[in-house]
């Protein structure tokens, strides 16, 4: 299976979420083709309501930590609650930005 | 002294302080990117550590923060997030009110 495959299924069991993205941002960065090391999620789901955005990216690191650990080098978040998204992110969803070269960086 | 104690150091000596790859100037990660400008538009003057030059404080901190990834805002000695969360903050109007407080009871500290 896929590390997206995986990701996909964990946050699908973990929070029902209403809304689900997990998009390979990879090939956006320094890495080899095929790579599967940068990521987005975009994630809908009453669990998060009244928690602060910290307590969710918590939550949603904990559910991946395994793949965290040994297989992801950068996970953008974005994470809502139904009321949040319809309001306003549905047409607003933030682009994750450009790499500029991380450790590999030539001087 | 060790890593983590130099981390804790940090922390505590630094009441807005970001962890992140590259200096605000010159970035090397373009999430440490957004978060330097967003910080830096808030106004205030602010510390930072560049992870690729201390590999021993990006080996430790996400273990010690429970936070696995790089850039890391924290204020006060608390951490308030990555890049989305900074980010999010920002656009929302959360972080300048924040990161305002925080420079203030820096200079009364002084």
């Amino acid at each position: 299976m896929t590390i997206e495959a995986v990701i996909e299924q964990k946050l699908l069991s973990a929070f029902s979420p209403l809304h689900l993205d997990v998009i390979n941002e990879s090939h956006q960065h320094n890495v080899a083709p095929g790579s599967e090391s940068h990521f987005k999620v975009i994630i809908v789901s009453n669990d998060f309501e009244g928690e602060r955005l910290i307590k969710r990216h918590r939550a949603i690191n904990s559910a991946l930590s395994e793949e965290l650990s040994q297989h992801i080098h950068a996970l953008a978040l974005h994470t809502y609650t139904e009321k949040e998204w319809h309001d306003y992110y549905e047409a607003n969803t933030p682009l994750s930005p450009k790499c500029l070269g991380g450790s590999k960086k030539r001087a | 002294m060790d890593t983590i104690e130099r981390i804790k150091q940090q922390i505590a000596e630094n009441n807005i302080l970001l962890y992140m790859k590259g200096s605000p100037k010159l970035p090397s990660c373009g999430f440490s990117s957004q978060a330097s400008q967003a910080l830096m538009a808030c106004g205030e003057k602010f510390a930072y550590v560049d992870i690729l030059q201390n590999p021993d404080i990006r080996a430790e901190l996400p273990k010690y923060a429970d936070w696995p990834t790089f850039p890391q805002l924290w204020v006060e000695g608390e951490l308030i997030g990555g890049c989305d969360i900074i980010m999010e903050m920002y656009q929302q109007g959360e972080l300048q009110p924040l990161v305002k407080e925080a420079a203030v009871k820096n200079t009364t500290e002084e």
